[in-house]
């Protein structure tokens, strides 16, 4: 049997450095904010031949007005440019400079237009209002979503009062779940401030994925440590010890499982998705862990500190 | 008892027939035509319901359009949404796409329009088309005075910057038109419109028939301003300024502005086409060319194939022949999720195969805890029945507790409402739900086959 709970200052400083670590790069970095959230534009192309030089097309872009652009080349013929949003009027003039060219025909003297230099693979442009709207939503959810799993951990654990109260499980779980969240969050501080990864819809769908299961992970040790507090007479430690080694196997398969598919999105999934993946994996990783090194050894020590008390 | 589960395994293999070939009927329908052809025979094919893909997998665009509702009363917002909407609709069917969606939005006392095209190829071209439809409005002249205060105002905030003349008393009324003034006649009671030509200068007109209300309204509007100019306005520019020389009764208008054979007919077709009630504005838009849609799809297919394989292989070397029965089992599952998308039918997009992908890996959640049960079971030296029975039951709380978590987060997921994270909390939400039947019923009755039979000995082959 391994015992877990022996070496839980280890796990609790581990775990610590790295969400200080995380809440330092929140604040230094802070996150990159998607143009889901800040209204934006997002433009790709596909050239057919050869595309045209990064310098070339903000060249062309500064003529039409448009200063703060990012581009960027994606694949071997694409490109990708980031603006503030335009209207429909700006959108196709750009398509017409960036995807048109005009040829002298030397014998006849006239000028041709070659419409057909590249293609447009997407476009996006949102509104700065509906930015704003997404971002007052998203708070909302992701408070929702934290009460009523606090509400859910509460309810589920009612019945359990020895050694400790329902709601200190509660309180336990959602320490957990902090962890949780925190480390990818910071994780993706980093990313956005070195390689421009940004928090877009699809990572925060991911992250509050990751809260359900997260949730569920820490459910499965807890219900075990119920059922075998009501049956056995172990002290507190022993139980949770035995608890953990009890789930660890199912712990350690069903993140696999979930690792394997998320795995499979990230490097086959295509880009939308790349990063909502991302986020999965990294929230499933913390999930694991802080459901075995962390939810039942803070148990552990919050009532060695009562008896101490 | 033991008839019973027979009985629920001959189910579960017609629901698996089932399932599978409405997920995928084109083997079946082979061998449909193969056996009619061979004895000559008229076998009706198998159901062959397509998948019904998003704008991000066929390509596609979505619009988001704000309604400038000023110049309408409260109370009747909503039938002037409604009438906006199916105006937009008919235009929209125009581009020959299959299943365009229109819908009505109110968010935080913002009234919108969505409209999403799925597979459209130029989409520019819908755009513009959208845009274009002309809001088509009369006008009454203003008193004089009004006119001068207007003026006046204009005058007094020239040269200002926005933020200076925001100070300006009643600075507003700048923004007005100094000479004319909307009045409740629109394009909303237009009846038709048709090209006409002046019989004397050759000059095209445009005649509008307007229908009851709108003849009510105009024979109003013309006995009020007779001697006055009523000016008709399209999209706030003034195409005719025609003076009133008497009421008009009936609900007939002509326009005879200064445009030529090509622009009158345009206008025409476009009046006709729906006059907008209210104007509106594009405020949003995603566009996916069939490109990006393909490659996404095909991207996103097999993620999740090496996902389920990676899966099957996993369960079938850490669990043998519990792991072999589990693969089975998410075998169903998949083609049972398949068959409901179908059915019901759910638009699958992107996000909503990633969480479909995702449920897959959390659907064998449930058997892993009930197989790790059971391990411990067996363990102890309980009999395999014992074992089976005591694996499920201790094992339901901890399924039911952990799928109700990612059910709860997948309710409130689905109510953010944008329609990245619905499609992921549905298509989440759905396989959390199948995947408990599965779990619960099917696993539990392949299992069940095994009690009492010689497999039941070989330990080796559950532990």
């Amino acid at each position: 049997m391994i015992q877990f709970t022996k070496y839980r200052k280890i796990y609790f400083g581990l775990s610590g450095g790295l969400i200080i670590a995380s809440i330092i790069a929140l604040l230094i970095f802070g996150l990159k904010p998607g143009i889901d959230f800040t209204g934006g534009s997002i433009l790709e192309i596909e050239y057919i031949e050869e595309r045209i030089s990064n310098e070339e097309i903000s060249g062309m872009l500064s003529e039409l007005g448009l200063t703060s652009v990012s581009i960027q080349q994606t694949g071997e013929k694409g490109i990708i440019i980031r603006m503030k949003d335009i209207d429909e009027e700006m959108h196709q003039q750009i398509l017409a400079v960036l995807i048109q060219e005009t040829i002298l025909d030397e014998e006849t003297g006239t000028l041709n237009i070659n419409t057909g230099l590249a293609e447009e693979v997407r476009f996006e442009s949102i509104g700065p209002v509906i930015g704003q709207e997404l971002k007052d939503k998203t708070k909302i959810v992701v408070i929702v979503a934290l009460l009523s799993m606090i509400i859910y951990i509460a309810l589920a654990f009612r019945r359990v009062q020895r050694p400790l109260r329902s709601w200190q499980y509660g309180i336990a779980s959602v320490l957990a779940l902090f962890h949780d969240i925190l480390i990818p969050l910071g994780i993706f501080a980093i990313l956005g401030r070195f390689y421009g990864i940004e928090i877009s819809i699809p990572v925060i769908t991911a992250l509050l994925a990751v809260l359900g299961y997260s949730i569920n992970n820490t459910v499965v040790v807890f219900d075990r440590i119920r059922e075998n507090l009501l049956s056995r007479g172990d002290t507190f430690q022993e139980t949770v010890d035995i608890s953990l080694n009890q789930t660890l196997s199912r712990q350690i398969n069903t993140s696999l499982t979930t690792l394997f598919v998320a795995g499979a999105i990230f490097f086959l999934g295509g880009e939308t998705l790349k990063y909502f993946a991302l986020a999965l994996i990294l929230g499933i990783c913390t999930g694991t862990y802080s459901s075995i090194f962390l939810a039942g050894p803070i148990l552990v020590t919050w009532l060695n500190w009562r008896h101490k008390g | 008892m033991r008839k019973n589960i027979y009985l629920i395994f001959i189910g579960i293999i017609v629901l698996t027939f089932l399932a599978g070939n409405l997920s995928y009927p084109k083997y079946l329908n082979q061998g449909i035509d193969f056996v009619n052809a061979r004895f000559n025979i008229r076998v009706p094919h198998f159901w062959d319901i397509p998948f019904r893909l998003g704008l991000d997998l066929q390509g596609g665009t979505h619009l988001l359009y704000e309604a400038d509702l000023s110049s309408i009363e409260a109370g009747d917002y909503s039938s002037a949404m409604q009438g906006l909407r199916d105006i937009i609709e008919r235009r929209v069917n125009f581009f020959g796409v299959t299943e365009p969606i229109v819908q009505t939005q109110e968010a935080s006392g913002k009234h919108r329009l969505v409209v999403e095209l799925a597979g459209i190829k130029e989409p520019a071209e819908a755009i513009k088309m959208i845009g274009q439809t002309p809001f088509l409005e009369f006008r009454e002249q203003r008193a004089e005075e009004e006119t001068q205060i207007i003026l006046d105002k204009q005058k007094e905030l020239e040269g200002m910057t926005y933020e200076e003349a925001q100070k300006v008393e009643n600075w507003q009324l700048a923004l007005e038109d100094p000479y004319f003034k909307s009045t409740s006649l629109t394009g909303k009671y237009l009846k038709r419109a048709d090209l006409t030509f002046n019989q004397q200068t050759g000059a095209p007109l445009i005649s509008l028939q307007f229908n009851d209300e709108g003849a009510d309204l105009f024979e109003q509007l013309t006995s009020q301003n007779v001697g006055k100019i009523l000016a008709i306005f399209i999209d706030g520019i003034p195409i005719s300024t025609p003076v009133v020389q008497e009421a008009i009764s009936g609900g007939k208008a002509q326009i005879s502005g200064d445009f030529a054979v090509e622009e009158a007919k345009e206008l025409v077709r476009n009046l006709n086409a729906g006059a907008l009630p209210v104007p509106i504005k594009l405020i949003s838009q995603q566009t996916v060319g069939p490109t990006l849609g393909a490659v996404s799809l095909q991207k996103s297919l097999m993620a999740g194939l090496f996902g389920f394989l990676a899966v099957i292989i996993f369960l079938i070397i850490f669990y043998r022949f519990p792991g072999f029965l589990a693969s089975l089992v998410l075998i169903i599952y998949v083609a049972l999720i398949l068959s409901l998308f179908k059915l019901i039918p759910i638009t699958l997009t992107l996000a909503g195969i990633g969480g479909f992908i995702l449920s897959i890996g959390m659907a064998v959640d449930a058997n892993i805890l009930i197989f790790s049960r059971m391990r411990e079971e067996l363990k102890g030296q309980k009999s395999f029945a014992v074992a089976l029975e005591e694996g499920f039951r201790r094992s339901w709380p901890s399924i039911r507790d952990g799928n109700l978590t990612t059910l709860i987060v997948a309710l409130i997921l689905f109510g953010l409402g944008t329609s990245f994270i619905k499609g992921f909390a549905l298509t989440l939400s759905i396989g959390i739900l199948v995947s408990m039947f599965s779990a619960i019923f099917i696993t539990r009755t392949l299992l069940r086959l095994f009690v009492n039979t010689r497999l039941e000995k070989y330990n080796w082959l559950w532990k």
